[in-house]
């Protein structure tokens, strides 16, 4: 019989709503949500099956035999597994104390839940990945607006200019961002593109600045000048909401458009024609201040810049500029419950809110445990729990951060794939894939709030269990029967929609329920008490930033050369894959089996690096990866370029193995070097050796 | 005449490739076929922005095809819409009418050893749908075109 079923993806982080339809227990269509999307979906979308069907993921708990990244697992039931768990972790907090224990995931909806179990557990150390991704971006909007990266939705389809500095939003797809994108270019909108390579976003761009790696800063300082400068600003929203203008204007007034020209490497009529086109589109111009902006030493005063901008344009809480996102209260209604647990009163082992105070204290900052995790200083970390998320994929330099796992007694990792923590870990807990388990429900703030909910479509082909019955099972053997005191989703569903008057039957018409009809917009001309800076004022100088001995608008230093024979490593995503979650996925190792190094053609053919090529790629300490090159006059010469996720080193991932190369393991040292201000680690701040490889074939002699 | 085509709006087009795994998954096709393809020119610039032009390419449903020519066992027909199709039940896999194909478009599917190829999703249009590749679009740039004699 055949099934509709509206659930969520799960093939990256975006969660796109989908209808999946099933019969006879198999997936035989996928689409996105047609209420939401018109059945738009992208290709990792499509490919949900092929994951549901890949059989190089580990299909029971596993617990490790040989040395750690050896290889050699124990394939045991769910009950040893967990007793195994229990039984160490219960340990560890006898000898060391709750707070040894680091529970990782991701972001998103779903995070509560494992916070709530870190916190039980009576550790203040719950973490996400967000120091590779948006820090900067949260604590830029946070020192500026009060409130955080998630604070403000871009009005794009409505808008008359999107400005994006290196958001390759057609590789890194939202769908319903990108459909809002395109509509807006139809109706004979601009799009301005800033990198340091040409993209399939720069490809869609009506101005496009190819500018020196790590000077966006600069650019976006010279625009601010020439927007002061010809006071194309919205004075009116600046009296009213903004502190410490003058101070902007006077720091600004050194770096003129000619000034950021040259450094940038852009044309500086190019910077003023850019202006003009503002200036005829303002206020429904965005400044987009970026999404994965852990890039450069400055990217927190880009992305802080980026957000002045916004400021200046005047475009908060209008058609077609950044709208604050609106909650059940805003709809007259009442929001869903989750589990959470109060946060133990313990310093928390990355420093962040004792040593750090600047930051947000949510989940911390992921890189800052390893010191502590070396130094055991205020205390040892001995046990580590990572919930989908792959510390060996998503930071830099995997060796340096072995050095520090080593010092813990129990890792485990918590996945639907083998990652390349979870080869190193000490048990792997098979997670079901997102079209074989539920998830609680979520609440989507925006103009239109909702609630949506990831149900199951399909029973899991293997003997994997959905994340919530794992850390229940966890949390009873380890005496923390309150954690989750429900034995099935349905009931948690059903306590979770207690204060809303729905039931799970409001979900079935369209897989989600909107909280209003209309959308919910806020009167611009009053907009007091929406940012949350001490002085409820829009803050061009921090205070929060001026205590922590830090500047609010900074003065710009000029990126760092390479040196002869040397590149800048950046990397960045495709369409085509999830980081190095989707390489091994036959549907789409198909259309994108490997990465490639992109080469500006100038320097590859002083190296003698013809298109194909392949090249040795070398880190600072000599570590050598090989890759074949794309030469192309569309990157800057400064920089190489490549896809991140690849070059897995899994033997059971027998597509993704070795396949193409992994710009993690390239970034050796990089732990250390991370933006004070915002928290993000710099990830393109290191350089590597290129050349042409001995490996490239010139005689072949068979016997 | 053909009743139908795919059309491209290039311009909305991203080349994100999700077509050709749309197509593939509703088809339930293993590594090898793939019966769409997305491609473009390479870049030129073009007033300071490097652009390129996107295409996509699948069966043509020829007026006269040459597939169904060469077919020994008379396995792909054309519809009265234009659609050509091949019968499975009769396809023996042997391959002919890819090299009667200019394009070479028909493939081998290696699970049944069936040729496959693009049918406009034929299943789904006789059911009042759209082609896999036009109803999941990531952009809405695939078009599904009813075509008239004006």
């Amino acid at each position: 019989m055949k099934e509709s079923v509206y659930s969520i993806c799960g093939m990256c982080t975006v969660r796109c709503p989908i209808r999946v339809e099933v019969e006879d227990n198999e997936v035989t269509w996928i689409e996105g949500n047609p209420h939401l999307l018109d059945g738009a979906l992208c290709a990792k979308g499509s490919a949900g099956p092929a994951l549901v069907k890949d059989d190089e993921r580990p299909q029971q708990p596993l617990i490790r035999e040989g040395g750690r990244g050896a290889g050699r697992w124990k394939e045991v039931s769910w009950e040893t597994a967990y007793d195994y768990i229990a039984k160490k972790l219960n340990t560890i907090k006898k000898e060391h104390g709750p707070e040894s224990l680091v529970v990782s995931s991701r972001g998103g909806p779903w995070q509560s839940m494992y916070k709530a179990f870190c916190h039980a557990f009576g550790s203040p150390n719950y973490t996400n990945h967000d120091s590779t991704c948006g820090r900067n971006t949260h604590h830029a909007s946070l020192s500026l607006n009060g409130v955080g990266r998630k604070g403000f939705v871009y009005d794009i389809k409505n808008s008359k200019h999107l400005v994006l500095f290196g958001r390759n939003m057609f590789a890194s797809l939202r769908i319903a961002e990108n459909i809002q994108t395109m509509d807006m270019l139809e109706k004979g909108g601009r799009l301005t593109y800033v990198d340091v390579r040409q993209s399939m976003t720069g490809l869609k761009a009506t101005r496009f600045f190819q500018v020196r790696p790590g000077t966006d800063y600069a650019l976006i300082l010279g625009i601010i000048n020439e927007v002061i400068e010809r006071k194309l600003y919205d004075q009116k929203f600046i009296d009213k909401y903004v502190s410490d203008f003058d101070q902007l204007c006077t720091f600004i007034e050194e770096y003129t458009p000619a000034w950021a020209a040259k450094e940038c490497g852009v044309k500086e009529k190019a910077i003023k024609q850019f202006v003009d086109e503002i200036a005829e589109d303002m206020p429904h111009v965005i400044f987009h201040p970026g999404w994965m902006l852990t890039r450069y030493q400055d990217s927190f005063y880009a992305s802080r810049a980026l957000h002045i901008l916004n400021v200046l344009m005047g475009n908060i809480e209008i058609k077609g500029g950044l709208l604050i996102p609106k909650g059940p209260g805003d709809c007259n209604a009442k929001g869903i419950q989750n589990v959470d647990f109060p946060k133990p009163d313990i310093k928390r082992a990355d420093g962040v809110g004792w040593k750090y105070k600047h930051f947000d204290k949510g989940p911390g900052l992921q890189h800052l445990f390893f010191p502590t995790m070396l130094s055991e200083d205020p205390y040892p970390i001995k046990a580590w729990i990572a919930m989908r998320h792959d510390p060996f994929t998503c930071m830099p330099d995997p060796e340096a951060q072995k050095r520090a796992f080593d010092k813990c007694d129990l890792l485990v990792s918590i996945d639907t794939h083998y990652s390349e923590f979870g080869w190193y870990a000490d048990v792997i807990l098979p997670e079901s894939t997102y079209l074989e388990r539920d998830n609680p429900i979520c609440l989507q703030k925006g103009l239109k709030p909702r609630l949506a909910v990831r149900r199951k479509c399909v029973d899991p082909v293997f003997d994997t269990k959905p994340s919530w019955e794992i850390f229940k099972n966890l949390a009873d053997r380890c005496d923390m029967k309150d954690y989750f005191p429900f034995n099935s989703m349905e009931k948690y569903w059903e306590w979770q929609l207690e204060p809303t008057g729905l039931t799970m039957k409001d979900f079935e018409e369209k897989g989600f329920v909107s909280l209003t009809d209309e959308p919910v917009m806020y009167d611009p001309d009053n907009l007091e008490g929406q940012f949350k800076t001490p002085s409820g004022k829009i803050e061009m100088v921090s205070k929060k930033l001026t205590d922590a001995g830090l500047d609010s608008l900074k003065p710009y230093i000029s990126p760092e050369k390479p040196s002869k024979g040397k590149f800048r490593l950046v990397y960045g995503r495709s369409a085509i894959h999830t980081h190095g979650h989707t390489i091994n996925n036959i549907l789409l190792y198909e259309l994108m089996p490997k990465n490639t190094l992109w080469i500006n053609t100038r320097v590859a053919s002083k190296l003698n690096v013809k298109e194909g090529d392949i090249v040795d790629v070398i880190a600072v300490n000599g570590f050598k990866q090989r890759i074949r090159a794309h030469v192309t006059d569309f990157i800057h010469p400064e920089c190489v370029f490549t896809v991140h996720g690849f070059g897995r080193q899994i033997p059971l991932q027998s597509r993704a193995y070795h396949a193409g190369l992994s710009d993690q393991k390239l970034m050796v040292g990089m732990l250390d070097k991370w933006d004070k201000a915002g928290g993000g680690l710099n990830l393109c701040e290191s350089f590597v050796t290129v050349r042409r490889s001995a490996r490239n074939p010139r005689r072949r002699v068979e016997l | 005449m053909n009743k139908y085509m795919i059309y491209l709006n290039t311009i909305r087009c991203i080349g994100c490739h999700a077509c050709e795994v749309h197509c593939k998954a509703n088809k339930n096709l293993p590594f090898g076929p793939i019966l769409c393809e997305i491609d473009h020119k390479p870049l030129k610039s073009i007033r300071g922005v490097p652009k390129t032009e996107f295409s996509f390419r699948s069966c043509y449903q020829c007026e006269d095809p040459y597939c169904g020519d060469i077919c020994p066992t008379d396995a792909i027909t054309k519809r009265e819409d234009g659609i050509v199709v091949v019968d499975d039940e009769k396809c023996i896999g042997c391959m002919a009418c890819a090299g009667a194909c200019p394009w070479g478009i028909p493939q081998l599917n290696p699970l049944t050893n069936k040729m496959v190829k693009c049918d406009y999703c034929v299943d789904r249009v006789d059911a009042g749908l759209k082609p896999a590749c036009v109803t999941k679009c990531t952009t809405h740039a695939l078009k599904f075109v009813t075509m008239e004699v004006v």
